[in-house]
């Protein structure tokens, strides 16, 4: 398993390397000079030419890019052209109330998903199984930023039972976001559930193991939902990137402290540096995740586990 | 006794082929989706006709007014008539999703082609490109292009339409592979075919099944995201009817006027709801295997 992980480790670098020039490409887009942007549309030639150079801005491409990789790789994405702060501080300080929102949503959506996916596969054909079938499709066709405002209006506005904005102050400032952003992941989970153990109650094993007299909730957890689990894990490691992508508007929505805001708060300041940062971040934690998740699914599926050990 | 050569000879009743269309009418969720975009399809193209109201007609007199006979889903903040933007912002919305799905089937199928049909180094090359852009989710890969484009509906229709050639290309590329072991591609290669020949007379027509279930699937996602990234004011600027945009612009009105915030909302989870429905029915008619547990 180890030489599996170590494998997978060292498959993610040339991809990574390929996300920076993505990354490192967004500058050479971005209309406009970044130097100038840095000391004001009013700043002399000469102080903007020095700049330049000091920021290595005269060099060709691939010398900035090597040297701008050279910095990233020490987790250097230089300085905030808004706020003059080191990039990297910036983005610590928020990395983690949007790590706290995406885990929730995920623990949120696995504790709702998988249980409603088993019962709607178990009671196939039932009005229990068509409601959550309509409710699946809804969630999945649920604009996150559509129902963080609906969220709002009913439950800030109308009821006036949960605060609409904020963080810290209380488990009340979680309620909206965390419902908000793990609806689909709720939806997709749930759907995944339903199809993979209706394959899974199909099998021999399973008859086997109703033939033998054992309780129909054993059948269905033990020998069904266990072997049904790998393909659920694999989509909720999708549904991460997912989480990562809502999470943006999410934060936008509820003024939550993340990294999904600081970028778009970086986009509409064309904050270059601050973008490049956060999109890498995002590409990190969406290896690592995934990274995760195959590691998981070698695990729980024997044969893997086997080949890899 | 059995004769064995009688027994070898009779010939066995061919099942009716199922006709797609056939399965795709039979779903009743398919029907009530297709139903629901044609309707969705046809406000678009006759928005001019069917709106009570140009879409940025303001009238300051009547601000934020709740829905009425006069306004059937109320006034925005300028007086726009919400529901004469809801049908213009169709427009909008469905050319984005058409033309960004249109971006990156043609340019993910091409790759998914190139790479499944010719294999080696080709296919080392842009598996490589796909995997990096699969490295960021979709919704972050279209935000990042478009930060470094800036904001413009063009620029969204660009960005969504790159995010989505990753799944284009895998989708082809795995369905070349299967359709380029098959006898008949073997058989033209043998008599001599040129490959142009090959991929245009019998890979790509073979090829397109999951290909137009992506394409359904893709076009509801490719709303969803361009309505995000409008919403986030990245995406068609004022006065631009577009249902994310119109939302963006509603929401300091929440507390006063929650009509402008629901309906232009409504109608992408109804649009989205209905691309869904037919996707999924497309998808269960051309894999009818899938059919049989899919929900």
């Amino acid at each position: 398993m180890f030489k599996y992980i170590v494998r997978r480790l060292l498959l993610l670098v040339p991809i990574l390397l390929g996300v920076s020039i993505i990354v490192f490409g967004i500058m050479f887009l971005t209309p406009g000079d970044p130097a100038v942007m840095m000391l004001g549309e009013a700043a002399p030639q000469a102080e903007v030419e020095a700049l330049r150079e000091r920021l290595g801005l005269d060099q060709p491409p691939h010398v900035q890019y090597g040297r701008w990789l050279a910095n990233v790789a020490q987790l250097d994405f230089g300085r905030s052209i808004r706020s003059s702060r080191l990039v990297t501080d910036e983005i610590s300080q928020r990395l983690w109330p949007t790590v706290e929102l995406a885990v929730l949503a995920t623990l949120l959506a696995i504790a709702i998903g998988v249980p409603l996916g088993v019962i709607s596969a178990t009671r196939r054909d039932t009005v229990l199984d068509h409601g959550t079938t309509v409710l699946a499709f809804v969630g999945l066709a649920m604009p996150v930023f559509w129902q963080g405002l609906m969220m709002i209006i009913l439950f800030s506005l109308v009821l006036e039972w949960l605060p609409p904005s904020g963080r810290l102050g209380g488990w009340q400032y979680y309620v909206l976001p965390v419902v908000t952003l793990g609806t689909s992941a709720i939806a997709a989970i749930t759907r995944m559930t339903r199809t993979t153990m209706l394959e899974t109650l199909t099998q021999d094993y399973v008859r086997t193991a109703r033939s033998k007299g054992l309780r129909r909730n054993r059948v269905i957890y033990r020998h069904a939902l266990s072997n049904a689990l790998i393909p659920i894990v694999t989509v909720i490691g999708l549904q991460f990137g997912g989480l990562l992508s809502g999470a943006v508007i999410t934060e936008t929505i509820f003024s939550w402290p993340g990294i999904g805001r600081l970028a778009v708060d970086a986009i509409r300041s064309r904050d270059v540096p601050v973008i490049q940062g956060v999109v890498m971040v995002f590409a990190v934690l969406y290896a690592l995740v995934n990274l995760f998740t195959d590691v998981l699914y070698a695990y729980l599926d024997p044969r893997l586990r086997t080949r890899y050990s | 006794m059995a004769d064995p050569v009688a027994h070898t000879q009779r010939i066995e009743p061919t099942p009716r082929r199922r006709s797609w269309l056939v399965v795709f009418r039979r779903n009743a969720r398919t029907v009530v989706g297709g139903f629901v975009l044609a309707i969705i399809f046809a406000s678009a193209l006759f928005a001019n006709q069917l709106a009570p109201y140009p879409p940025n007609q303001q009238n300051l007199r009547a601000r934020l007014q709740p829905p009425s006979a006069e306004h059937l889903l109320g006034t925005d903040n300028f007086g726009r008539d919400v529901f004469s933007r809801i049908i213009h912002g169709g427009r909008v919305s469905l050319s984005v999703g058409f033309i960004s799905v249109g971006i990156a089937l043609a340019i993910g199928g091409l790759m998914g082609l190139l790479a499944g049909f010719y294999g080696g180094a080709i296919d080392n090359v842009i598996s490589g490109i796909v995997d990096v852009l699969l490295a960021l989710p979709a919704f972050l890969l279209a935000l990042a292009i478009v930060a470094a484009l800036g904001p413009s509906i063009v620029n969204v229709m660009i960005a969504v339409g790159i995010a989505n050639i990753p799944a284009f290309a895998r989708i082809v590329r795995s369905a070349v592979l299967s359709v380029r072991e098959m006898d008949y591609v073997t058989a033209a290669e043998a008599v001599g075919s040129r490959n142009g020949r090959v991929i245009l007379r019998h890979v790509v027509p073979n090829s397109l099944g999951p290909v137009i279930v992506q394409a359904s699937l893709a076009l509801a996602g490719a709303i969803l995201a361009a309505a995000g990234l409008s919403f986030l004011g990245m995406g068609a600027q004022p006065p631009t009817a577009e249902w994310g945009s119109m939302l963006n612009a509603a929401r300091p009105y929440i507390r006063d006027a929650q009509w402008s915030v629901t309906f232009p909302g409504l109608a992408i989870v109804i649009t989205v709801l209905a691309l869904n429905l037919v996707g999924d029915g497309l998808r269960d008619a051309l894999d009818p295997r899938r059919a049989q547990t899919e929900p």
